[in-house]
């Protein structure tokens, strides 16, 4: 089944821990400098924001219908069915599109090397795969961020909800955003403060796109039998015309619509 | 022949300079000192205007052979050749420009290979190949004819109406797609410009750019070349152009007032001045001039017209693709000086390379050359005639 993270940000101790543990993961470095850092970038996939005490993390969403996998041409991003997003970087041929794409902002772009990869969280796929949890969840000190089944975390994540109403905003973001993510967040203050937006659609995005794309190959027999037909009347009429000689009653057609105007 | 350093064969190499440097800086040190993108913004000019704009301006190829060879429409057949020309041109450098915007551009053939049937950007990618093998083949009988090969000439004539049908379809297919692409983010895109018709309206622009492009293209060469314009021909496309601009007017006013958003076209900002420009250019004032009988049978009337349709959809493509992620983004996109050296390179070797290949192709009926007749010394593809030289 489908593993999530359930990320609960009244738990969060803002020790940054989980973004230390996702460096050495994903083998990239990280020193005081880097975790003063606010952002998510080529060169860390997640952070704890903090607000005024309150926390919150921010990482891949790895959606259940990736907009990023759905538009890259070459398919070098892909959802795998344990729930990751990994990236191929040797598929990839740079167009961007993913970053462009993507609801949440979060592919990242090595803009200065020559041979630039599209950075990003990609939920710990091999460790999931091996049947461990993501790096950030296993360091974890208080649990804020816990690793398990998708719709056991949902109905664990409904509970604390339940049991304390005053704690909480009343939201599970990821349960229905862009029709559902792997990433499951719990908060005391509105998400939008931390740069989560909560209009987005309830709709997986690539339907939008597919929605046309699954037209075309209907249309190509269709639009060939149109025009080939239109070419075959407009030149028959020619045809005919030539071989008629020239039509006496031309007169009683003013328009041209023989076919032969001037 | 002698070489004259005129103005615009210096401006032309100048630019070429410029752009040989700024090429120089992107593959030497990558994107991110080549260019002003950035993890907010992805995607610039390279992308807003040399491939959206340069597929748009291309679009005269596959609008001008439907209606000569499929629409049988005979008349229009002498401006059949330069409009392939530009086409083919087109596509050439969109493929160009791509190689400059790709971050891995020696992969630029991985979709050949590795499919994904549900990214936009697959389709496009296979379209705009195979249509610039379509529009390569569609030229050739120009090559062909110049160096006299019978044989293959008359292959390719054979087989010209299923190419010709082919061509239409791809155009139709990739020019709508190119719009399709943006439907990916309803919540990214300023709702001037997301509309869940964005294909249709690419595809309908592509047409009308497309006609205007030709109009345009008549009426430089006819100033450059020392040749006589063809007003009836030029007429009728106006004509056309008129149609469909008001079928684009309508159909963008009811879209807009169905998705509930006419209230934002007075509401004073960045995107509403911007969204004004393009509707100004690409519908009102053409639609205006247009309808004026006496413009519609003027050279000059018909001419500027075209540029302001041409400069007006331009506007469109930016505005979509630039300044309608803005406030998503959160930050205004200027593109750095490399990359407009590019696409400036990019466009003055189109104009270098069309005015090459007037001069050594039978592109123009050749009934109609005047030797007397000196080319102006006006902007545009005038000096480049002798760039080659």
């Amino acid at each position: 089944m489908s593993k999530a993270i359930l990320y609960d940000a009244t738990l969060c101790i803002n020790c940054k821990q989980c973004e230390g543990a996702c460096a050495e993961q994903n083998h990239l470095p990280y020193d005081d400098a880097v975790a003063a850092e606010d952002h998510q970038s080529e060169h860390k996939f997640t952070v704890v924001l903090n607000k005024e005490e309150k926390y919150m993390r921010r990482l891949c969403m790895n959606c259940g219908e990736p907009a990023c996998a759905s538009v890259c041409p070459v398919a070098a991003l892909r959802k795998t069915p344990e729930g990751p997003v990994i990236y191929e970087a040797s598929r990839c041929m740079g167009c961007r599109y993913c970053m462009v794409a993507c609801p949440f902002g979060v592919p990242k772009y090595e803009w200065n090397k020559l041979a630039p990869r599209v950075q990003k969280c990609t939920m710990c796929a091999d460790r999931v795969q091996a049947g461990r949890p993501t790096a950030c969840a296993e360091i974890c000190p208080t649990g804020a961020t816990k690793f398990g089944e998708r719709d056991e975390l949902i109905v664990e994540a409904q509970q604390r909800l339940r049991q304390n109403p005053g704690q909480y905003v009343n939201h599970i973001y990821g349960l229905n955003e862009v029709g559902g993510t792997s990433i499951l967040l719990l908060s005391s203050v509105p998400f939008e403060q931390f740069g989560y937006r909560t209009d987005l659609t309830r709709d997986p995005l690539p339907v939008f796109t597919y929605r046309v794309l699954s037209r075309i190959p209907d249309f190509i027999p269709l639009g060939g039998m149109v025009l080939g037909g239109v070419w075959w009347i407009t030149h028959r009429r020619e045809e005919v015309a030539a071989a008629e000689g020239p039509p006496k009653e031309e007169v009683f057609y003013p328009s041209g619509h023989d076919g032969r105007t001037k | 022949m002698k070489i004259k350093p005129t103005f615009w064969k210096l401006v032309f190499l100048f630019l070429m300079a410029a752009g040989a440097y700024a090429t120089y800086v992107r593959f030497a040190k990558g994107l991110g000192p080549s260019t002003n993108l950035s993890d907010q913004f992805p995607w610039g000019i390279w992308i807003g205007f040399d491939v959206l704009c340069g597929v748009m301006l291309a679009a005269g190829g596959f609008t001008l052979t439907a209606a000569v060879h499929i629409l049988n429409i005979k008349r229009l057949e002498p401006i059949v050749r330069p409009t392939i020309l530009t086409a083919f041109l087109g596509y050439v450098l969109v493929s160009v420009a791509l190689v400059f915007d790709l971050g891995k551009p020696y992969n630029i053939w991985h979709p050949l290979i590795m499919r994904n049937p549900h990214s936009v950007m697959f389709e496009v990618a296979y379209c705009v190949m195979l249509y610039t093998t379509v529009l390569s083949l569609e030229f050739s009988p120009i090559v062909l004819e110049r160096f006299k090969l019978h044989t293959p000439l008359k292959i390719v004539k054979a087989v010209l109406i299923p190419l010709v049908i082919g061509g239409v379809i791809l155009s139709t297919l990739h020019q709508s797609s190119l719009g399709t692409m943006y439907l990916i983010m309803p919540e990214k895109l300023h709702p001037f410009w997301y509309s869940p018709l964005l294909p249709v309206f690419f595809f309908l622009s592509a047409i009308a750019v497309g006609l205007a492009m030709t109009i345009f293209e008549s009426s430089m060469s006819a100033k450059h070349f020392g040749r006589q314009l063809e007003l009836p021909i030029i007429k009728e496309l106006g004509r056309v152009l008129l149609v469909v601009l008001g079928v684009i007017a309508i159909l963008r006013f009811e879209d807009l007032l169905h998705r509930g958003v006419l209230h934002l076209m007075l509401k004073p900002g960045y995107e509403m001045y911007l969204f004004w420009l393009e509707i100004s250019l690409s519908l009102i004032i053409p639609l205006i001039l247009l309808t004026q009988k006496k413009i519609r049978a003027s050279a000059g009337g018909l001419y500027a017209t075209s540029v302001l349709v041409v400069l007006g959809f331009i506007t469109n493509r930016l505005n979509v693709s630039i300044t309608g992620l803005e406030s998503s983004a959160g930050m205004h996109y200027v593109p750095k000086w490399t990359e407009l050296a590019i696409t400036a390179a990019i466009i003055a070797a189109g104009f270098a390379l069309f005015g090459l290949a007037a001069k050594y192709l039978p592109i123009f009926p050749a009934e109609e050359h005047s030797a007397a007749a000196e080319p102006a010394p006006a902007p545009g593809a005038g000096v480049l005639v002798h760039a080659g030289d």
